[in-house]
């Protein structure tokens, strides 16, 4: 495994709520290598999202220590360490693809030339050419979601962290741009953080699977995947796939027999 | 065509009633005058004896239109009897108040937006403003101004705004606050700032609902200008021209100041509605 990204040792999360401390997330111990593609997989509330979030600085750990490109994670987000995709693409109705995805750079500080150069390569790297002077609601929600991806690689980041990015859009879209993904992951060297509700998804796409379980949010296993960089969808009915989904599943079902 | 049939249909039915109304409300006095000359009146005779009295109860329609029209058209637009005349005084007051009200209610919905404390401390005032009955505010503030050697515009467009800001105020906070958390996320993803924030999601989210309370706020500035120009005495506004006919029982005057108001509120609020257009359209979200 190449140079440590991304850096959890023993990380906890407790939401302080009315009905008494919620454990978010307890002991997760993770290491992500640079140009690793990981995914989080698992229930409702074992906290895959929450521990995403607490890379990207959105959440604070109330214990243990997380390095992201060896900063604190509010550091690693100033540094625009990290482009964040949520399950909505969140663009803004009154802005055209090309101004939603010039908005980060706006904030950042890019020249206006720099700026409409950026705006070009990524639009081509999500195969979005051609429809930068559209507005959102003129795209599909597939569409959509790619300018979303597109914002978030505009900067330059090295990491990609992706909350179901694809959990809205329907299967075909989906698989569809899962391989736009595969093939955007390997012409980029990025590290991607993916969290999916989809076995099928989690395997297709990841060098490793990480899978997680509720109360307390915890991983329960790493599965590292035999696949090849090299993957067409077909790939899902070869017994490799079958047995590294099955190995996912029985992960999963193990974490819920805590309950 | 299929849109001007139901129209036309609704204006016959209102004018059908407005005469009737008329008919009825004016005929005790044309019976009175007929039982003093000691005539009697056919029905046709009273009728039409309802429709052109000079003081009715209810003047008809085109007694009305009349009026408006000599208010409008018939008159210098410097002379006292011109609507022209009476309706600037007012709209300017209007516009004054309407401008204060709501520079007030966007700045009072920023900071009750961005501090807990505003939010707590202001809002409960706001709403107690637009519980205190406008009728009993408005001499106070006349009096107060005039005692202070300030009379005219400013007292007036004061009341404006005070009716004008809250709809302004409680519109804004909302439409401030209608980005999700994961717009504001994203947003803090990119280590966005304050300002930023505000300038690039906040306020332009806000701007339908902004939109939406300008027309209210405008409307009840309108209201509320006309409300502070009864009591001052004022010899001119739309306010003083409906106080100087209910004076005298000139009902024609009075119903032609009332049209020529409401006339004026549909002018501003359609206004409001084409700058909205504009605006929102230039904004890519017209649809």
């Amino acid at each position: 495994m190449s140079a440590a990204v991304i850096e959890a040792r023993k990380i906890s999360l407790t939401f302080q709520t009315a009905d008494g401390p919620v454990h978010a997330l307890k002991d997760v111990d993770l290491t992500i290598g640079k140009g690793d593609f990981v995914s989080f997989i698992g229930p409702s509330g074992c906290g895959k999202t929450t521990f995403l979030r607490t890379i990207a600085a959105l959440e604070t750990p109330t214990g243990g220590e997380l390095s992201v490109n060896g900063m604190t994670p509010d550091a690693a987000q100033r540094a625009r360490a990290y482009g964040y995709v949520f399950q909505a693409p969140g663009l803004y109705p009154w802005r055209t693809i090309s101004g939603n995805i010039s908005l980060p750079l706006e904030i950042m500080g890019f020249s206006r030339s720099d700026r409409q150069e950026r705006i070009a390569r990524v639009l081509d790297l999500v195969d979005l050419a051609g429809f930068g002077g559209k507005f959102p609601w003129q795209l599909s929600g597939g569409m959509q979601q790619r300018a979303s991806i597109a914002r978030a690689l505009a900067f330059d980041a090295d990491i990609l962290l992706m909350d179901e990015p694809f959990g809205a859009l329907d299967e075909i879209v989906r698989d569809r741009l899962n391989e736009a993904l595969l093939t955007l992951w390997r012409k980029t060297g990025k590290t991607i953080g993916f969290v999916t509700h989809s076995i099928p998804e989690a395997v297709y796409l990841s060098t490793r699977i990480v899978v997680m379980s509720p109360r307390p949010g915890r991983i329960t296993k790493v599965i590292d995947s035999p696949l090849p960089p090299e993957r067409p969808l077909d790939i899902r009915d070869s017994p490799e796939f079958i047995a590294l989904a099955h190995e996912v599943r029985e992960g999963l079902r193990e974490g819920h027999g805590d309950d | 065509m299929s849109r001007t049939l139901p129209v036309l249909t609704v204006v016959a039915a209102i004018l059908l009633v407005w005469y009737l109304g008329a008919i009825g409300m004016n005929a005790q006095w044309a019976r009175d005058q007929a039982a003093r000359a000691e005539t009697q009146l056919t029905t046709s005779a009273l009728i039409a004896d309802t429709l052109t009295q000079d003081r009715p109860v209810l003047p008809a329609p085109h007694q009305v239109a009349a009026g408006l029209w000599d208010g409008i058209a018939g008159q210098k637009i410097t002379s006292k009897r011109s609507l022209i005349y009476h309706a600037w005084v007012t709209l300017s007051a209007t516009l004054a108040g309407f401008g204060i009200g709501s520079l007030a209610g966007i700045l009072l919905a920023v900071g009750i937006v961005h501090s807990r404390a505003m939010d707590q401390s202001v809002m409960p005032w706001a709403v107690a403003s637009q519980t205190v009955p406008i009728l009993a505010i408005a001499p106070m503030v006349i009096v107060v101004f005039a005692s202070a050697g300030v009379t005219g515009l400013l007292p007036k467009a004061i009341i404006a705004a005070w009716l004008s800001f809250f709809p302004v105020l409680v519109g804004m906070v909302k439409g401030l606050r209608t980005p999700d958390g994961m717009q504001l996320d994203l947003m803090k993803s990119w280590s966005a700032s304050g300002p930023q924030v505000f300038w690039r999601l906040r306020l332009p989210s806000s701007l339908p609902y902004l939109f939406a309370s300008l027309k209210i706020g405008v409307a009840a500035a309108l209201v509320g200008t006309i409300v502070g120009e009864l009591p001052a005495g004022a010899t001119a506004g739309l306010g003083a021209r409906l106080l100087s006919g209910s004076y005298y029982g000139q009902t024609v005057q009075i119903w032609s100041a009332l049209f020529t108001a409401a006339a004026l509120a549909a002018l501003l609020v359609m206004l409001i509605d084409l700058i909205q257009r504009l605006v929102l359209k230039r904004m890519g979200l017209g649809g």
